[in-house]
């Protein structure tokens, strides 16, 4: 492949005059348009031949990189491979050609599907019931926020205002809570990662409508105190949210309704295998508590007496957050993943999962800096290097990573620490790949020691290799024209 | 000028009832190349340990907090343009200039030397 020409900008490929088609002969009349009908400027589209125009994009496209093409640690994300058979199962003929207004009568199968999931993470996350509406994560974040304030609203109680989040929570947390309409205070963390309890406990009055946790945290870090943390909670009022970005490990040896919480939301695309971001859109269900469903969106999947099934729509609830039932397809894959893994096959999952993590981080701990010691669940945290003599930061680290095929992990979150590198392995990698990661891993910390400036310059082996990303951050070219105008 | 700090890593220089707050230089070196900040309007009332605005690095967004209450008497507009001046000289570049409601507030901050240990603590 001659990437170096056929990756350059399909515009900069173009040739004045060059076509790719010819059109035949056809013997019919030119028509001349109206003047008014007519632009007045140049129609500015690149001029290129199909040959050319085929490899610009097949070379493109092998600059992209995903699970399945390489190992993927990126912290928090849960990038786990995406079995084919999830693709199979959505791209059924049956599911793909359906309309979404079709009648629920001439769609029970696509319901039956919809109605199986819920009640498969329903018994998963210990709740009772489930809606698969909402898009993604953060969007389940969202609506578990407002239906935990339609719930305050039932009761007439309308001065809660506040969430607590833990210092450690991911972002979206604070930001789904503005979005919620509701004040964000944050709670600190223990030395040893969890969160503080006593600074947690004069934080709780009658104006908190929700503390969102989530367990393990991003520390990878089981919260140990989640029953005292609970009956504080609720004895305050509140409720109770978790977020279900981290719930991989726990994957049916531990449940999040037992634990106390009320609501929570789930991340298909992490948890149960379906493609993320660019790979497919996520879908983010969100579960309840019993006695807390009535205020879930609309419309709900409900199964009759007769073991069919209908969709409900309630004014009490809290209205429709997505077009009908969320991303089918996604909900499709999703439970194909569950019925191929089975009960025993998930508890399995988790606990690979958590093997996996703490292989890699106590084979690295000697060159890494590991700032919260013991047993992980699924991810972990390192604070940069353990030799910061060399000034080789995280960032040098995760671009050297690219230069060895792999994706970098997360970097510098959670915020807790400077140089916070963020590693999850997932259960779906080999002994060997992590062996291999293990080893590129050592091979950049012996780099960063002995020749930090090769760490430093990396990557050396990407089509790009060094954005200035604080300018693309400031004056971000978005488009040919401002490129040539410049 | 007398320079105060907060545990949040902003720091307040002051001149009478005046203050010039902006953040440490540990602060911008922690975050990384600033690309926003996100700053209130002259006349704005900020209040001590709540957030008057924010500052955006390649590496993170974190809320700018009040080490004291008053007014802002003028902000610094060179930021908006040119938010990279944090990383260049930060004691320099304040960000907001206001008008201290209570002095007494003062005394809660940290000096250089509480403020450097603090830092020491930190990394």
């Amino acid at each position: 492949m001659n990437r170096d020409f056929y990756s350059k900008l399909v515009f900069e490929l173009s040739q004045p005059g060059r076509k790719g088609y010819k059109i035949p002969d056809n013997h019919l009349p030119v028509v001349t348009l109206p003047e008014n009908l007519c632009r007045t400027s140049k129609l500015e589209l690149p001029e290129a031949d199909e040959p050319s125009v085929v490899r610009h994009y097949n070379n493109m496209s092998t600059n992209n990189f995903g699970v399945d093409t390489g190992f993927y640690p990126l912290g928090s994300c849960t990038m786990k491979y995406n079995p084919k058979i999830n693709e199979e199962v959505a791209s059924h003929p049956a599911f793909v050609s359906l309309h979404p207004a079709t009648p629920d009568k001439a769609v029970q199968g696509a319901l039956e599907l919809y109605y199986t999931l819920q009640c498969a993470l329903a018994e998963i996350g210990g709740m009772a019931e489930f809606t698969l509406n909402p898009y993604a994560g953060a969007h389940g974040e969202l609506t578990g926020l407002l239906v935990i304030r339609a719930y305050h609203n039932s009761r007439g109680d309308f001065k809660r205002t506040k969430v607590i989040v833990p210092d450690s929570a991911h972002g979206t947390n604070p930001a789904s809570a503005a979005v919620a309409g509701l004040d964000i205070i944050e709670v600190k963390s223990r030395p040893d990662g969890t969160v503080d309890v006593e600074d947690l406990k004069p934080l709780l009055d009658d104006t908190v409508a929700a503390v969102m946790m989530t367990n393990p945290n991003t520390l990878g870090i089981f919260e140990k105190n989640i029953p005292e943390i609970s009956s504080l909670v609720h004895a305050a009022g509140a409720l109770l949210y978790y977020d279900g970005a981290n719930l991989n490990p726990m994957l049916g040896m531990a449940r999040p309704g037992d634990m106390g919480f009320d609501v929570m939301h789930i991340n298909l695309h992490k948890t149960f295998s379906t493609p993320h971001g660019g790979g497919g859109p996520g879908a983010g269900p969100v579960g309840v508590r019993a006695g807390l469903e009535q205020f879930l969106p609309n419309p709900r999947v409900v199964k009759n007496e007769d073991g069919s099934f209908s969709l409900i729509t309630d004014d009490k609830a809290l209205g429709s957050i997505s077009a009908h039932l969320g991303n089918f397809a996604v909900e499709a894959r999703a439970l194909a993943y569950i019925l191929s893994l089975g009960r025993q096959g998930l508890k399995e999952a988790g606990k690979l999962a958590t093997l996996n993590a703490n292989y890699v981080k106590e084979s690295l701990k000697d060159v890494y800096c590991l700032p919260i010691e013991g047993v992980c669940k699924h991810e972990f945290v390192f604070d940069g290097l353990a030799d910061k003599s060399t000034g080789v930061t995280t960032l040098n680290v995760a671009k050297r990573l690219l230069d060895h095929g792999y994706h970098a992990p997360t970097i510098y979150f959670p915020l807790l620490f400077h140089e916070s590198l963020m590693i999850e392995p997932t259960e779906t990698e080999s002994l060997q790949t992590l062996d291999e990661f293990i080893a590129v891993m050592r091979d950049i910390a012996r780099e960063a020691s002995e020749t930090p400036d090769v760490v430093k310059n990396a990557p050396l082996n990407t089509p790009i290799s060094h954005p200035d990303d604080t300018e693309a951050a400031l004056h971000p070219i978005v488009t040919y024209t401002e490129l040539t105008e410049q | 000028m007398k320079i105060y700090y907060a545990p949040s890593h902003e720091y307040i220089k002051v001149d009478g009832n005046i203050g010039y707050i902006g953040i440490s230089d540990y602060a911008q070196k922690a975050l990384g190349n600033v690309v926003y900040v996100d700053m209130p309007e002259e006349g704005d009332e900020i209040a001590a340990g709540e957030d008057f605005g924010a500052i955006e690095s390649v590496k993170a967004a974190s809320d700018l907090i009040a080490p004291v209450s008053g007014t802002v008497v003028e902000v610094n507009e060179a930021l908006a343009d040119n938010p990279r001046l944090v990383n260049e000289d930060a004691m320099n570049n304040w960000i907001i200039k206001v008008e201290i409601s209570d002095p007494a507030e003062l005394d809660e901050l940290l000096d250089e030397e509480a403020y450097a240990k603090l830092c020491e603590a930190e990394h």
